[in-house]
């Protein structure tokens, strides 16, 4: 409980590094300005990702990592990433980027206070985290294309359902329709 | 570098002064030739440019709307933020001009959220700006004092009221201040500030330092050198009535001072200075939203290819007549 | 994508532009941020130049021999005809109040999206070839030559806006993006750049009258559709007319909304109000089309294609025209058609049959706005409304760029809903009215392969409609734009996902009792009406 407690106690500290060094993987421009803009409207990126990384230290905190909880708190992050032209890699390395952050922030105590054992816990579940934080990038990745598709389906639903009922009403009885359904079902359930 | 570059010419400019009047002893050119000059390329310069963009036609009539249009009776319209009257987009335009509203609409609801430093930034540049703009037509104002003999009441008044603090012999003038302060708070935003610093041009640090030497050399010699302001005032009088001539015993600083005010009034036409002429012409601020109300007319307007209905018939005209649609030839 | 960076490099990414400055920084044109290129074929058919295959990743864009001198006299045209550009070009004094306005920047941070910049990128050429000071200075003075490689820049980035003006509202000048913007793309155009997704529904409005290419015979059908839609949720046979002469009114809606949901619940919507009403008004299968891709294309185009409202309207001998809910149609509406195709003699001053209300704010162009029709019908008591029928929504209301900074168009939606509705919750002030956020995809940009940055550029709306869907439950955004019914769906679906948008129209047709209506279980969607859930 040692080390949770000096965390605790350098929690903003630890934040403000972990934020910056997120921050340092956009452009310096960039940077700046989701640094300076705190207000969550003009600012959701930034504001965003600060937001999220206090939720998920507090949760690695309580050493709780309710899986939805974190997933929750993961997916506002990676949300936006995923569409902000990182790799997949660099768009999860955040997670990893607070093991340093913490190592760097409680090195002296570090040695003198018999932390490792402690810390090598918590270095664990930040890995479960960053396995956690894969999924939920290819979920948003996935749901682009779902995206993409569902769109497409938006613009030719009537016209396919339309023409579905002609085909319906016209070309087919509809006990033999019924049938077709029928047969379907079963090819699909082998 | 782009600041850098900026920053030597302006030094380039006060060497070239220097040389002039006390090595090469130009006194009758930096003093009588150069300003003339200098206004003159004001002149025909800045006329010439608003005439250029005054003559450009304005095909639509694309105003911003920035509030309710006018519509009903029972709905209230915003008659300055979306004017549709002439009277609207005069006021909408002096607030513009002499209180640069859009730029403090930028601020409007950040002051609510408290002291955060960022908030903060976006309401210091409106103040920033409106702080440089005021000074420097209060000082340049107040040069007229120069010019004229004697000295009318408002120009003693104007005066009056900027040394109104009372300290110091001579008398401070906030304007001087003010300007030396806004326009180095204006240099320092663009430096410090990336995203700023990202698009800034030399275009961008040139007037701030030419204007900031300006000031700088002004307080110089108001506070601090003792010019002789008799001399001084016998060579601007003379000036003003094409009489001139060169008293004995000016100090080079003021030849630089008005070397560098020459340099920006001739500047002015080929640069961004030349906004103030702008916003004044800009379509987006400058007409009323009222297109449905009165026609707007664009000069160009051409007559252009077009697909006609009877063509659009031709095309369909099978279809049509098969969906039960009403056709004009059979 | 980039290459896969090493294991190293993971721990301490450095994403830091070289300092050199931006003219300096090539750019780099990023899959999933551009649109495909204009087919040859609908070139052809707007008769614009240099129709051919090409490819946005090719090298060779093949370009005409002399493009650079096309694009320097095309600009030097411009700058003559347009004193916007030419002002625009000249007085900008990069004070940066812009830079963070743009959704794209807030979204992306890239850059070059701040509007100061993306103005920039054609300025600096201006500078080098039409200003004494770029000529001699060069770079000094911001300027840089015409290459291709900022050919290329200007294709990324101008179909990188989407012209909503958010940037205008904060210039102290009113420099407005959306002109620069609009000029880039019409030099483009000169040498036959433009994206598929523009220049495909441009050609369709051509040649069929509207974006979607729908022929006469399949705008019927598709309406018919919705008329079977409608009696089953109603009990009510509507038979709207088509291109009737001497009908009183023309009504004119995006094409959208005849085909894509639930653009297609709003148009319904219509159906249903003009049924009730008795209104004598017409469709119209030639001017079948509101919206205006040409806008997004060049000044000329888009009077080719606007022209064809006006057109119909006096062969079918119309008193005035209608318009339905649509974003950048009425900005064409309201600030560009009667210039254009005026003056509208033939037409008379728009009159409420139903109220008898005069609309003297459409005197000249003769055309009013639905929310304003449907406005003034609430006010002077002419519809039965039950607004206890929509109170399973918590609705908010998403301002479209352009009827808010192209025409002030703010009051009459909401009051609107706030007669058919019972829980309305506004967004946070930053983001609505004259400082809404674009839905991310207007003018042009809602095509499919360039959905990476349509979501950046939807993520400070859908920020903001988060906000209210955790503050109050809301979970339907009302609009009055078809391109924001399409791509908010997306955006939102991504972004907050379970929140559904609708047109303001299909909660007036939710709320509306009509003469004769059966006892109504569901609403449009088929969905059951609050305390019908049970009854299916």
């Amino acid at each position: 409980m040692k080390l949770t407690n000096l965390l605790s106690e350098k929690k903003s500290a630890v934040l403000n590094r972990w934020y910056d060094a997120i921050l340092n993987t956009y452009p310096s421009d960039t940077s700046s300005f989701l640094k300076q803009q705190k207000n969550p409207f003009l600012n959701p990126v930034g504001s965003t990702i600060f937001q999220g990384i206090e939720d998920l230290f507090n949760e690695l905190l309580q050493c709780k990592m309710e899986g939805e909880r974190v997933s929750q708190f993961l997916d506002n992050i990676i949300r936006i990433r995923a569409v902000q032209n990182f790799t997949p890699s660099q768009c999860i390395s955040f997670i990893l980027f607070l093991k340093k952050v913490i190592r760097e922030e409680i090195k002296d105590e570090l040695a003198t206070q018999h932390l490792y054992d402690e810390l090598q816990e918590l270095e664990s579940k930040i890995d479960e985290m960053s396995l956690l934080a894969f999924d939920i990038f290819m979920k948003c990745r996935e749901k682009l294309f779902q995206l993409k598709a569902d769109e497409l389906q938006r613009w030719t639903f009537r016209r396919l359902k339309k023409a579905d009922e002609i085909y319906r009403q016209e070309s087919v009885h509809e006990d033999i329709y019924d049938e077709i359904t029928e047969f379907k079902r079963k090819e699909v359930a082998k | 570098m782009n600041a850098i570059i900026s920053l030597i010419a302006v030094i380039g400019l006060v060497l070239i002064a220097l040389i002039g009047v006390n090595v090469a002893n130009l006194h009758f050119i930096f003093g009588v030739v150069v300003p003339y000059f200098a206004i003159v390329v004001f002149l025909i310069g800045v006329i010439s440019r608003v005439m250029k963009w005054g003559r450009t036609p304005v095909p639509f009539r694309i105003p911003t709307t920035c509030g309710q249009q006018q519509s009903f009776p029972w709905i209230k319209q915003s008659k300055l933020d979306n004017p549709s009257t002439a009277a609207g987009v005069v006021g909408r335009m002096l607030l513009e001009v002499l209180l640069f509203r859009s730029l403090f609409s930028n601020t409007k609801f950040e002051l609510r959220e408290g002291p955060k430093i960022a908030y903060g930034s976006t309401k210091w540049l409106w103040l920033g700006g409106l702080a440089f703009h005021w000074s420097f037509f209060v000082v340049l104002v107040r040069h007229l004092r120069l010019f004229t003999e004697p000295v009318p009441v408002f120009l003693q008044n104007i005066e009056a009221l900027d040394g109104f603090l009372q300290v110091g012999i001579p008398g401070v003038l906030i304007s001087g201040v003010v300007l030396l302060l806004a326009v180095t708070y204006l240099f320092l935003r663009r430096v410090i500030e990336p995203a700023v610093r990202y698009i800034s041009l030399a275009a961008d640090y040139f007037p701030l330092f030419l204007i900031m030497s300006i000031a700088l050399t002004g307080i110089l010699m108001r506070y601090f050198l003792r010019v002789d302001i008799v001399g001084i005032k016998a060579l601007t009088i003379g000036l003003v009535s094409f009489n001139a001539k060169v008293p004995e015993g000016i100090s080079v600083v003021f030849y630089i001072h008005l070397f560098l005010v020459s340099t920006l009034f001739a500047y002015i036409p080929f640069s961004k200075i030349m906004h103030l002429g702008g916003v004044l012409l800009s379509p987006t601020r400058n007409l009323p939203n009222n297109s449905r109300m009165v026609r707007h007319i664009n000069p160009w307007n051409y007559p252009v290819e077009l697909h006609t209905y009877s063509e659009y018939e031709d095309e369909f005209r099978e279809k049509m007549k098969k969906a039960g649609l009403p056709v004009e030839k059979e | 994508m980039a290459k896969t960076p090493k294991p190293d490099e993971l721990s301490k990414i450095n994403y830091t532009p070289p300092q050199s400055s931006w003219i300096d920084t090539p750019t780099e044109l990023k899959e999933g941020y551009w649109c495909y290129g204009a087919k040859p074929k609908n070139l052809e058919i707007l008769h614009f130049p240099n129709p051919r295959e090409w490819r946005v990743q090719d090298e060779d864009w093949k370009l005409p021999e002399n493009w650079q001198e096309i694009i320097l006299e095309g600009m030097k045209e411009r700058l003559d005809k347009y004193r916007s550009f030419k002002v625009f070009m000249d007085i900008c004094v990069r004070c940066g109040a812009c830079a963070d306005k743009c959704h794209f920047f807030i979204g992306s941070g890239d850059p070059k999206n701040m509007p100061v910049l993306r103005a920039e990128l054609l300025r600096s050429v201006y500078r080098g070839n039409f200003t004494a000071a770029g000529k001699i200075l060069g770079k000094i003075a911001g300027a840089r030559p015409l290459t291709l490689a900022v050919l290329k820049e200007w294709w990324y980035y101008f179909f990188q806006c989407t012209e909503c003006r958010r940037c205008s509202v904060f210039c102290p000048y009113g420099i407005d993006t959306a002109e620069i913007t609009m000029m880039g793309r019409e030099l483009l155009n000169l040498l036959g750049l433009n994206t598929d997704w523009i220049s495909g529904p441009a050609a369709n409005c051509y040649m069929k009258g509207n974006h979607l290419g729908l022929e006469p015979h399949t705008i019927v059908g598709n309406l018919s559709y919705m008329l079977d839609d409608i009696e089953t949720a109603t009990g009510i046979k509507i038979e709207p007319t088509f291109n009737r002469k001497g009908a009183e009114i023309l009504f004119v809606t995006p094409s959208g909304d005849l085909f894509a949901d639930p653009g297609t619940y709003t148009c319904m919507g219509y159906l249903m109000l003009f049924h009730e009403l008795g209104l004598d008004y017409t469709w119209s299968t030639y001017a079948s089309e509101g919206g205006n891709f040409g806008f997004f294309t060049s000044n000329e185009l888009a009077k080719r294609l606007n022209s064809k409202i006006y057109a119909e309207a006096k062969r079918l001998g119309v008193k005035w025209i209608l318009g339905g809910e649509c974003g950048h149609m009425w900005r064409v509406l309201n600030q560009y058609m009667d210039t254009w195709n005026g003056p509208a003699d033939f037409l008379e001053v728009p009159k409420s049959p139903i109220t008898g209300t005069v609309f003297e704010n459409t005197k000249t162009t003769k055309m009013v706005h639905i929310a304003e029709f449907t406005a003034d019908l609430i006010k002077n008591g002419k519809l039965k409304l039950d607004p206890k029928r929509n109170d399973n929504l918590k609705v908010t209301f998403h301002d479209s760029c352009n009827t808010s900074r192209g025409m002030g168009l703010f009051e009459e939606p909401r009051y609107i809903i706030n007669n058919v509705c019972n829980n309305f919750y506004e967004m946070d002030e930053l983001t609505i009215r004259e400082k809404t956020f674009c839905c991310g995809s207007g003018s042009g940009l809602n095509a499919g392969e360039n959905m990476e940055i349509r979501m950046r550029g939807g993520l400070p709306r859908a920020n903001a409609v988060k906000d209210v869907v955790d503050k109050y439950g809301v979970n339907m955004v009302a609009n009055i734009c078809a391109i924001d019914r399409a791509v908010l769906t997306a955006s939102l679906d991504y972004w907050v996902p379970g929140t559904k948008v609708t047109g303001v129209h299909e909660l007036v047709a939710n709320a509306l009792i009509m003469k004769g209506e059966k006892e109504r279980t569901t609403d449009l969607r088929g969905e059951p009406l609050p305390g019908m859930e049970g009854n299916e």
